[in-house]
């Protein structure tokens, strides 16, 4: 532990534990804010169980399973780059955490072009298309661009964060015997992959 | 003795205090000392306050007569929406924790800090930006919202006024809510001072304890709520209103889910304070210390499941409305318990009768009244007849003002020596009390016999028969401005020309007693260790 001790004689410790239960707490609070969203969709999905079901055909679960790959992986070498900086190998920490930025990367550019392609279709809120839909269906549609929106910001949010943790790998602040905040963003982005586990069967394979 | 000896030391010379250790914008604006970010947030707590009493004075003096007074219905629709959206998230939600919560916390668990001071200040800034966006729609947009501090949908979705601005507001301030828990809860876990184990902890920091939860687990769903309202009214799509496929009472019941035990966010610290308060003025252990740290607990667990009785109107199965009267009854029990405690507490204690005891007193009697109130509108055949009219009002503030407003009030009353080092006038402070009670009650009460008889709440006019005790009422709102106006000139003479302060004016035994007044910028000269109870007055005859 290194401590520095204060003129008065205050001794002020370095506190990574305190600093991981800080991040779980704010996990919880992403998860009930997703869980808000969960509560609106099984609301609206009980209320038309058949809508929904024309909604998630448009759908293409095949690019959502090649989504929920990348981020699996992304999630993994996260996670190996967090045991590298625990074992003093700089270098591989920082070319796992690029990798898991351009998964990230592979990530959204999916998503662009499966949301390009419902836009294309006009079946964004206030297109043409989207106004003959029904009431049910169009909610199907709201839910899934404003969740997966979401969602897609918090996949910037992380990659930011770990953006963060390259900065500091190469300040020398982030290194094998002060590496909490590395936990701290690899634990925020198993979360965001997490939600994404949650997301695509909800929205692709419940048909 | 320990407090004679303590009394011998005269602030502010000697030592340097927290005021004293740096100057300038700059050492406030960025400071990550807890008592200076305290400090920030009571500027602007007090601010926001006084903004949303001269509101509530307006509105007052609108009901005066039937008909138009002073303003049109569109002013005094938004009036009572800004009243509310000021009085409950820049007001009575931060008020306690982030003040005297932000103070006291580290100093009563002996710490110097909280455990993330930069977040801490980042909080305050969320604070202050949700602030200006509030006021903001004032200016800016087409009006400020006409909504209620609700925001209930459909209207919320198709008014025309800003209630855009207004509901990010609501939700920069939730933000700024969540991370203040955060903190809490972490400090209160890691930084505990030695021999300090959680039965030794005061009861503030438990009250706060149970209601940093609350901040965490409840806020993220109304900030998701709050989008959805924004969505909707962007993009046109229907997650809320009726005629495009939303659902109106999915909005209530999100709502609620984070607004009923928002009310949990307002009542317990302030709760909190009394079981502090309480024990200094009697010099007597506190009554059922366990009872009252596990009653905080229950309070915040079993809040998050009454939701519903907001709703006993709005459209809802029969069962779903007795489970949810059923569990508000319940939450009733560890709010009794609380206040026999502290009744229990001050029985045959000796009794120093010091302003903050005074409204320590206040605040039992009109919990009580406000909490057995509540009970009426929890019940389901009473609440069908009171509901949306003024008696939920005179409830409300019974328990908010009359609850957390005098507790807050009390407790100011209680630090202020140790977080300014001057004294006030106390006699003064007793008189602005006695009008406070005495104007408290005249405008609150009324409200009561104006519900029973069937007055809707938020209504511009009114029928000739309701006129008499609205005028009373009125008349009480301006005792209220005349007895605030004293408490708040006293205190701001006493920071100019007040006595210097001990450091234990009263004579307590929790941590804060121990240094001095103000305290120096790490709290303790040096880090204490515990070793009595929080209220072991025993300790006084050794
Ligand atoms: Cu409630």
């Amino acid at each position: 532990m290194e401590a520095t001790v204060h003129a008065t004689g205050h001794v002020a410790h370095r506190d990574d534990e305190g600093k991981r239960m800080g991040m779980w707490l704010f996990l919880f609070t992403e998860v009930l804010l997703f869980g808000g969203l969960f509560i609106v969709y099984a609301a609206y999905r009980f209320i038309n169980p058949e809508d929904f079901h024309t909604g998630s055909q448009h759908l293409d679960w095949v690019i959502g399973a090649i989504n929920t790959v990348i981020l699996l992986t992304s999630s993994l070498t996260v996670a190996l780059s967090i045991s590298a900086i625990q074992s003093g190998n700089t270098k591989k920490a920082k070319i796992l955490l690029y990798l898991t930025l351009a998964f990230a990367l592979a990530f959204l550019v999916n998503k662009y072009f499966e949301w390009g392609g419902k836009i294309h279709h006009g079946l964004f809120p206030g297109m043409e298309e989207f106004k003959h839909l029904t009431h049910g269906e169009s909610l199907f549609f709201v839910l899934y661009f404003f969740m997966t929106g979401l969602h897609g910001l918090h996949i910037i949010a992380g990659g930011i964060f770990i953006g963060f943790i390259l900065y500091y790998i190469n300040k020398g602040e982030v290194t094998s015997e002060s590496y909490t905040l590395h936990e701290n963003a690899g634990l925020y982005w198993h979360l965001v992959d997490v939600i994404w586990i949650y997301l695509f069967p909800l929205f692709y394979l419940i048909i | 003795m320990e407090s004679e000896k303590m009394a011998t030391e005269i602030t502010p010379k000697g030592y340097v205090n927290f005021f004293e250790e740096s100057h300038g914008l700059k050492s406030w604006i960025f400071t990550h000392d807890h008592k200076r970010i305290a400090l920030l947030y009571f500027y602007g707590v007090v601010g926001f306050f006084l903004m949303g009493v001269v509101l509530g004075l307006l509105m007052k003096f609108e009901m005066i007569t039937p008909g138009e007074t002073i303003m049109k219905p569109q002013t005094y629709n938004s009036l009572f929406t800004l009243h509310g959206v000021i009085m409950v998230f820049l007001f009575i939600i931060p008020a306690v924790p982030a003040i005297f919560g932000n103070f006291f916390l580290p100093i009563l668990i002996g710490a110097d800090d909280v455990a993330f001071p930069k977040l801490n200040l980042l909080s305050w800034y969320l604070y202050v930006i949700g602030g200006i966006m509030a006021l903001s729609t004032l200016i800016l947009g087409d009006g400020p919202p006409d909504t209620g501090w609700t925001f209930y949908a459909p209207y919320s979705v198709k008014t025309g006024t800003n209630v855009i601005m207004a509901v990010m507001a609501a939700f920069v301030l939730g933000f700024s809510s969540i991370l203040t828990g955060l903190n809490f809860i972490v400090t209160m876990h890691r930084m505990r001072a030695p021999g300090m184990d959680w039965m030794k902890m005061p009861l503030f920091p438990w009250a706060l304890y149970a209601t940093s939860w609350v901040q965490v687990l409840a806020t993220p769903i109304i900030g998701i709520t709050l989008l959805m309202v924004v969505a909707e009214r962007v993009l046109g799509v229907g997650f809320f209103d009726p005629s495009i496929g939303g659902d109106p009472v999915l909005y209530q019941h999100l709502f609620w889910i984070y607004s009923h035990p928002a009310v949990y966010i307002m009542i317990l610290p302030a709760m909190g304070l009394i079981s502090e308060m309480i024990p200094v003025f009697v010099k007597k252990s506190i009554f059922g210390y366990k009872a009252i740290v596990y009653s905080s607990l229950a309070i915040a667990f079993v809040g998050y499941f009454v939701w519903g009785h907001h709703m006993f109107t709005s459209g809802m199965s029969g069962q779903a409305r007795v489970v949810f009267s059923i569990l508000t009854f319940l939450v009733a029990i560890p709010s009794g318990v609380k206040v026999f405690n502290w009744v229990a507490t001050m029985f045959k204690g000796s009794i120093d009768l010091q302003t903050p005891l005074l409204y320590c007193m206040a605040f039992i009697f009109l919990f009580m009244i406000g909490g057995f109130t509540g009970l009426v509108v929890g019940a389901l055949s009473a609440d069908v007849h009171v509901h949306d009219t003024y008696f939920v009002v005179a409830h409300f503030h019974y328990v908010m003002f009359g609850g957390t407003g005098f507790a807050f009030i009390g407790a100011l009353h209680y630090w202020y020596p140790k977080m300014f080092g001057r004294m006030y006038n106390k006699k003064v402070a007793n008189i602005g009390f006695g009008v406070l009670f005495t104007g408290f009650n005249i405008l609150y009460f009324p409200m009561f016999i104006l519900g029973i008889q069937g007055m809707p709440r938020r209504y511009y006019d009114y029928l000739p028969e309701y006129s008499t005790w609205h005028k009373v009422s009125t008349m009480g709102s301006w005792v209220v401005a005349i007895g605030l106006i004293i408490i708040i000139a006293n205190l701001v003479k006493a920071y100019r020309k007040g006595e210097p302060a001990t450091g234990n004016v009263w004579g307590g035994i929790t941590l804060e007693w121990e240094t001095k007044s103000p305290p120096p910028l790490l709290n303790f000269d040096k880090p204490p260790t515990v070793t009595h109870g929080p209220y072991d007055y025993s300790i006084l005859n050794k």
